[in-house]
């Protein structure tokens, strides 16, 4: 699906919701523990977790593909792993903000 | 994309972190959500189209904010100081608009009374609690309307976007990052983007936020020391008068306090190389930004400033006066009148891009052009290791104690003096306000004022923070042969005057 900045989505195999942050244009295959990502609004089925894919997504994290064009937000924990294509994205480094507040 | 997913987010990973207290109450992150939750069941009971918020810092305003922010509308802070004219104009522009203001304030701005709170009732009426289960996403809905001093009379209503603040939120700071041993004092104004982008990041940080609603030196050290406050966001007239304090009292900083963050105006180098060394294990923050900007968007660090302080080189020593470096979310360009970008150590006016980056306004044509680049109005120069140094103001606008503060608004009251044929209002540099008011006065042939009588004249159109501090009489303005008023060589001149 198309991924538009400041999208929620949600997973349908496990608890996961997240923001969309930063995406690339075009297609992407989202998905967590193993079943397509969904529009967080949406009606969907409950699917099974995938064990494999199982290594859960934590609240708070920002999550990011290996080219760093997509970035999401995880807004709800949950069981399953976020991937891109099949791959998981991985938790952005924390590099320190120069905050002001 | 809604302000509100952001303290959500708080309430389940973090119910019983405390974020924010006013007057020995104390609400936590589950609290402050169910306590909006209620309140925004209110204003769609009464079909409330904004929330007008005429209150001070209390527990009251972040209920407001994110009430406002789970119904859908914005939330419209506005100054209290402002004149009872002034704010019915403003009120009026808000149909049908929830207002949460003291009874005082209320009866001001003539208000139909099912549509007014006090924030007192806003804190008891939240106390029946009850979870909020779903709120509007689109990120272009309007989260905050700011009014702004424009450079002419009428104030204008600055435009947040959900969206804005989000992506300030999120190229800022870190989810959860803060400790419950954290606490941080606000005293910047509800009506200031400070206090607004503040708030939002402090529930996201899940830091505790201890509202002082009037700045005074004694109070607001008293405070620091017993809350054990770890963050403070001062504008620099507040500092400049704690440091005062903290001198002549000799009393010691307050011992919690690890970072200060000062911005909204210039910073007298001063002052801050005083606060540097009278407050040695504090980190101080200067930040840079806009209203239309969703705050800052440059930030000198603590190191940014030790480094600067224990520098021999004078490009180094010089940062202690610049405003950092942008944000990573945000860029910058330098550009001539003519519009081309600038190399660095030359001067030009300031561009911004970014996501937080808004620019539009109501009943306005956004100034933001269509490649996203946001003019600020400011002039200064980047160093070579992209330092940004502010100049000055590239319109006419006098920046005093953090407030805009527009001429031509003053220059039309005071031409409106039965002895008066023409005046002029500048702004003129200023240790403890960044700038001060003056206004120079050309008498009707024949008629005769003095300073006082038009000080008194524009204390009673426009309240005494508008009344000019020095009035200057002249036979004449300096004007071109077109008869534009010559401003900057108006101000130079009255510069070396008040030496």
């Amino acid at each position: 699906m198309e991924l538009r900045p400041g999208e929620r989505l949600r997973s349908v195999a496990c608890s996961t919701e997240v923001i969309v942050v930063r995406a690339r244009s075009g297609d992407v295959d989202l998905g967590c523990g193993g079943s397509a990502m969904v529009p967080a609004s949406a009606e969907h089925a409950r699917a099974e977790l995938d064990p494999a894919l199982a290594s859960r997504s934590q609240i708070g994290k920002r999550y990011v593909d290996k080219a760093a064009t997509i970035e999401l937000l995880c807004t709800k924990t949950g069981e399953g792993t976020l991937t891109v294509s099949g791959a998981a994205l991985v938790v952005k480094s924390a590099r320190p903000l120069p905050s002001s507040d | 994309m809604n302000i509100y997913t952001l303290l959500d987010m708080m309430a389940s990973a973090f119910p019983d972190r405390v974020l924010c207290q006013s007057d020995d109450l104390r609400v936590d992150a589950g609290a402050l959500a169910r306590r909006a939750g209620a309140f925004s069941r209110r204003l769609q009971d009464v079909r409330a189209a904004a929330v007008v918020y005429l209150g001070g810092n209390s527990v009251a305003l972040p209920i407001s904010v994110f009430s406002a922010a789970l119904a859908g509308v914005p939330f419209v802070p506005l100054n209290y100081r402002l004149s009872s004219a002034q704010l019915r104009d403003v009120v009026v522009r808000h149909e049908a608009a929830a207002v949460v203001a003291a009874p005082d304030r209320a009866d001001q701005v003539a208000l139909a009374s099912q549509m007014v709170w006090s924030p007192e009732q806003v804190i008891a009426e939240t106390a029946a609690e009850s979870n909020p289960e779903d709120w509007p996403d689109d990120p272009d809905r309007v989260a905050v309307l700011l009014y702004t001093s424009g450079t002419t009379a009428t104030p204008k209503a600055a435009i947040l976007r959900h969206r804005h603040l989000v992506s300030y939120v999120l190229g800022s700071v870190e989810f959860g990052e803060a400790t419950a041993d954290d606490a941080a004092l606000v005293a910047v104004p509800p009506y200031h983007i400070a206090g607004v982008a503040n708030l939002v990041s402090n529930v996201y940080l899940g830091r505790r936020v201890v509202y002082l609603d009037r700045f005074e030196p004694d109070g607001w050290l008293k405070l620091a020391l017993n809350e054990r406050i770890t963050h403070a966001m001062l504008v620099p007239t507040m500092l400049g008068r704690i440091v005062d304090r903290l001198e002549e009292s000799g009393t010691p900083p307050p011992p919690a306090l690890r970072t200060l963050a000062y911005g909204g105006a210039r910073m007298p180098v001063r002052v801050l190389e005083k606060a540097l060394r009278l407050m040695p294990n504090v980190g101080f923050v200067n930040a840079y930004g806009l209203t239309e900007t969703s705050s800052t968007v440059s930030v000198l660090t603590p190191e940014d400033h030790q480094a600067a302080m224990a520098s021999e080189d004078p490009a180094v020593r010089r940062r202690l006066g610049s405003v950092g470096r942008v944000l990573p979310t945000v860029q910058i360009e330098i550009r001539s009148e003519t519009g081309e970008v600038v190399p660095p150590g030359a001067p030009g006016e300031i561009f911004i891009r970014g996501d937080q980056v808004s620019g539009e306004y109501v009943g306005r044509p956004s100034v933001t052009d269509t490649d996203g680049w946001f003019a600020t109005r400011d002039r200064g120069f980047l160093d070579a290791e992209a330092y940004l140094f502010i100049e000055g103001r590239d319109d006419d606008m006098i920046i005093r104690g953090g407030e805009n503060v527009a001429p031509a608004e003053i220059e039309e009251v005071i031409t409106g003096h039965p002895a008066v044929a023409d005046c002029a209002v500048l702004g003129l540099s200023d240790d403890e306000w960044g700038q001060r008011i003056a206004a120079v006065v050309v008498c009707r042939h024949g008629e005769v004022a003095s300073a006082s009588d038009i000080q008194e004249w524009v204390r009673q159109r426009l309240r005494g923070w508008k009344t000019p501090e020095i009035v200057e009489f002249r036979a004449e303005l300096p004007v071109t042969s077109t008869g534009k008023l010559l401003r900057r060589a108006l101000r130079a001149d009255l510069e070396q005057v008040s030496r």
